[in-house]
Parts: structure tokens; sequence; C-alpha cells
């Protein structure tokens, strides 16, 4: 695969209790770009990532990874380009030690042993995290658990990686070294967050999401300056581009 | 709730011991259940009335517990807890059976007390055996071994999947379980609607984080076999082990170990 595209076209989905949680989603993202997906609560963020991964097929429109359209056929194929990480490591992190969770994925893939070996080696170390190999996942910090999901993922060498929330509930510290880590990453990056702040750092591209349809759609930089359009979407500027309340001076990031 | 409390932690500690670098705990997992296993079979296949026949498995334990570095503080509390269970079924025992089979000097010992006894002790040597292979191997090995025995995998995968839930699946009824304290006040004592709620929403928050983690499965590639590495090797010393430990145990089940030391002591006496 030569361009890792993620095309979406008029992507619908209404859950089996009739709420539409996404409605009528076009976008397109090419090899390398890096987007953030923002919105309120239920405005379908999460939904849209479901489908991203074929954990949903789409109800209506059509789904794009790469060469292949998403369906029931390809679903194993997307996957493996797809890399998705998820808002609750605890999900992610089920197999009993750190070193069997990450050669979870390239077992899956059937990899000869030399190979799986040195595929976890170097996720670990990519993730920093060697000394926790044979640790069980249940003892680890809320950043360790986090930084070990990303390297579950990375071991199956994904071509696009899928955020949910990855700056959750991880202390200042924790959150700067994942900041970091994803910054020095060249796959194509999709994050679903709240937190602009690391929007700012990590993507140059924002899609914002209302009520299940796509409200605006360009560089991040641009979109945070728009002060109406970010209060209609129940968004706030990122602190790093408010005025200092103590101080009063703003940052040079405007 | 401070007794689920402890509980995690006495299982994280099971996990600590299970890290020792021993004699016992370099030993091949396999080993170490077929010889556990063995050991059960021989305990509970003794006569309802044995006790000194026992006795010498209690030494065989005491030996591995102290090569293994178990703390026995430890396994005797995780016995307490437990024993209710045992009591239960051996306390009518003295009263149906009343029947005078031995004498201690001048008191006179029914037959359902020896067998009342016989069954505690059989409780307390089974367990106890059970705790020592867990703590001198680990969890997780356990299974891995059971399976290569020929255990089949979902059953293997189940096990293991268990284990690594339940601890979030503790932290998670603690919290509600705190939730729900902070805000009743004075009233210490749940009651069963509350209870029935509380239960109701755990379930429905356990099929939820089933259903993510499928998913996160899914998304590395699951195709319904669960693939482990292969890290077991059985050496020659293993197999020597083996061999000792059964040819020990089946030499104390077939021969009254006790009562031929017993024997051998009166006649040296005489």
């Amino acid at each position: 695969m030569s361009h890792h595209i993620v095309e979406v076209q008029d992507l619908t989905h209404t859950y089996p209790d009739g709420s539409a949680a996404v409605r009528g989603i076009s976008f397109r993202i090419h090899h390398g770009e890096s987007v953030a997906v923002v919105g309120a609560n239920g405005a379908g963020k999460s939904t849209l990532l479901l489908h991203l991964n074929g954990y949903l097929t789409p109800q209506g429109g059509t789904v794009r990874i790469g060469d292949f359209p998403l369906t029931k056929a390809t679903v194993r194929d997307i996957r493996k380009t797809v890399g998705m990480i998820f808002q609750d490591p605890d999900d992610q992190l089920f197999m009993p030690t750190v070193y069997d969770d990450v050669a979870f994925g390239p077992l899956n893939l059937g990899l000869p042993s030399e190979e799986i070996e040195i595929r976890v080696q170097q996720a670990l170390v990519r993730t920093n995290t060697e000394h926790l190999r044979e640790r069980p996942p249940y003892k680890l910090s809320g950043g360790e658990k986090r930084a070990v999901a990303i390297a579950t993922v990375l071991a199956m060498s994904p071509d696009i990686l899928v955020m949910d929330e990855p700056s959750s509930n991880l202390d200042p510290r924790a959150r700067r070294s994942l900041i970091e880590l994803l910054a020095g990453f060249h796959h194509t990056k999709i994050i679903a967050t709240h937190d602009l702040d690391m929007v700012l750092d990590l993507c140059e591209r924002t899609i914002v999401l209302h009520r299940g349809e796509v409200k605006a759609d360009g560089p991040t930089v641009e979109i945070f300056n728009n002060a109406q359009l970010l209060m209609e979407c129940r968004l706030e500027k990122p602190l790093s581009m408010q005025g200092c309340p103590v101080c009063g001076t703003s940052t040079s990031r405007v | 709730m401070a007794k689920i409390e402890s509980a995690f932690f006495d299982l994280s500690y099971l996990d600590t011991l299970a890290t020792g670098k021993t004699v016992i705990h370099r030993l091949d997992p396999r080993i170490k259940v077929l010889t556990a296993a063995l050991f059960v079979i021989c305990v509970v296949s003794f006569d309802k009335y044995v006790i000194a026949a026992m006795l010498p498995f209690a030494l065989f334990l005491i030996t591995i517990m102290g090569l293994g570095g178990i703390p026995a503080i430890y396994v005797m509390k995780k016995l307490a807890l437990a024993s209710p269970f045992a009591i239960m079924i051996g306390i009518f025992n003295p009263l149906l059976d009343q029947q005078i089979i031995l004498h201690l000097g001048s008191m006179a010992v029914s037959g359902g007390w020896i067998s009342f006894l016989s069954i505690v002790l059989r409780f307390c040597l089974t367990v106890t055996a059970m705790l020592v292979l867990i703590a001198t191997t680990g969890f997780n090995s356990v299974c891995m071994a059971l399976e290569k025995l020929g255990m089949p995998k979902i059953f293997a995968v189940q096990l293991l999947m268990l284990y690594r839930y339940i601890f979030v699946l503790i932290a998670e009824g603690q919290r509600m379980y705190r939730a729900r304290a902070i805000r009743s006040f004075q009233k210490r004592r749940m009651d069963m609607k509350t209870f029935t709620h509380l239960v109701g929403q755990l379930l429905l928050r356990t099929i939820d984080r089933g259903q993510r983690i499928h998913q996160a499965m899914l998304c590395r590639g699951f195709d319904g076999t669960i693939r482990t590495r292969q890290t077991l090797r059985f050496t020659l010393r293993d197999l020597l082990v083996f061999c000792v430990c059964g040819i020990l145990l089946i030499g104390m089940r077939r021969y009254n170990i006790a009562n031929l030391l017993g024997q051998l002591f009166m006649e040296i006496l005489s």
C-alpha cells in the first residue's frame, strides 16, 4: 500500500434505540496527516472511530481505508492497517503479562517466532516500556498502561493510528511524555479528544463534529481562533491560546 | 467490604510470592501441577478414620514450603478463611457416628470425632497444597501447564481472563460500594433493594466491558483462538524431581510411615 488514505463519504449510523449518532459525515485524510476529531459529548466521535477499524460497518455511505472499501470481506486487512488505541487501557490489555499482550497481535498475524520477538522488543523500546516486559498489566500505573497499550498496537506495524482520548486520566508529566511519543510517529494519526491543547501540539488539521455532522474541517489554528464556531459546538479555546489569567498577556501561538 | 479489599491485596501477594527464584520456583510448572494432583489424590483416597498416616504428607508440604520460601502465617490465614466450608461438611459426624473406636487414656473417642478430624486434616493438606502450587508457580504458569497437559484451550483462556479481570471487577465493585457508603450516613446496612441495584449495575458494566475487550481483541486480529508463547522447557532435573516426589508420595500412601516409625521406636526402646 503506497498511500494510506482514509476516506469517509456520507457515513450514517443509527443505533438500535433510534438515536442517529452519525448523520452524513464526509472527509478525506491523506498519508502522514495528523488529524484531530473534536466535538462535545455525544457528537458522534466514538461511533465514527468504531467505523474506522471495522467494528461497525457503514449503514449508509462508504468508508475506504487505503485500497480497500470497508466491507465484511476486507475487515481483516483493514484491521491490519488501522491500529486502534482505546480510551480505557484496561480494555486493551487483557493478557496476563505485558509481553503476552504486545505479542498477541503479531501471533494472530501468524508471524514466525523470531519476528515476533523483534517486533515486541521494538514496540517496547519505542514506548520506553522494556522494563515492564514481564509485569502483569493490572499492576501498572495509568501512564504505563497507556504506553503499553500503544506498544500493543505498534507491534502490529499499522499504517494508521486511531486513538480515542489518548490523554485522558493522565498526570501532566505522563500526558507530556505521551504527546512527545505521538509526535515522534510518522503514521497517519486520527485522534478523538477533548484535550484541545494536545491537538495544538500534535495535529495540523482538525475536524469538528456537532450532532453527528461535520461542522468544520480545516487547519487547527484557524478553527481554534473562530470563537463563534467553538461556542456553537460546545467547545472552548485551548488554554494555551487564552490570555494568561495572572499577567494578562497572550501566548505567541495565536 | 473490608474483607474483599484485603482479599484483593492477598491475591497480589500470591503473585509476588510467585516471582521468587528458589529451587521450587525454578521447576517446570507441569511437574508441579502433576505432583500437586498426585498429592491431592493420595490424601483424599485415605480411609475415613485415617489420621496418623496423613501426617507424613504434612511434613512433605512443610518441606516444600520451607524450600519455596512461603510464609506459614500467610497460608494459615488463608486456611482459616476457608475452613468454615470443611467444618460444615464434617460437623455432624460426631453426632451421627458415636461408636467408640479409640481410647486415649481414660477418654473415649468416638468414630465421628476421628472422621471429623480426618476431614479437617484433609482439607488443610489439599488447600495448602494448592496455595503452595500457585505461590511457587504463578497462576498464569499453572494455566499454561494445564493446557500443555491436555486441558482444552478454551478453559485455560477462560481461567487466564478470569484472573486478569478479577482485579478490575473488584476495583469496580469497590468504587460502587464506596459511592453508596458515603451517601448512606447512619444507615449502615444495605437493604435488599439497593443491593439488587448495585449488583445489576455491576453486571451491566461487566457486559459493557466484555464488549469493549472483544472489540480490542478483534482490532488485533483475534480469530477465535488465543495464541500464547511457549516457554516451558522440560529438563532432566525436572524429570528426576518428579520421579522422586512421585515415589515418595505413593510410598507414603501405601505404607503407614508414622506407624512404622512408631514400631521401630518401640523396638529400639524394648
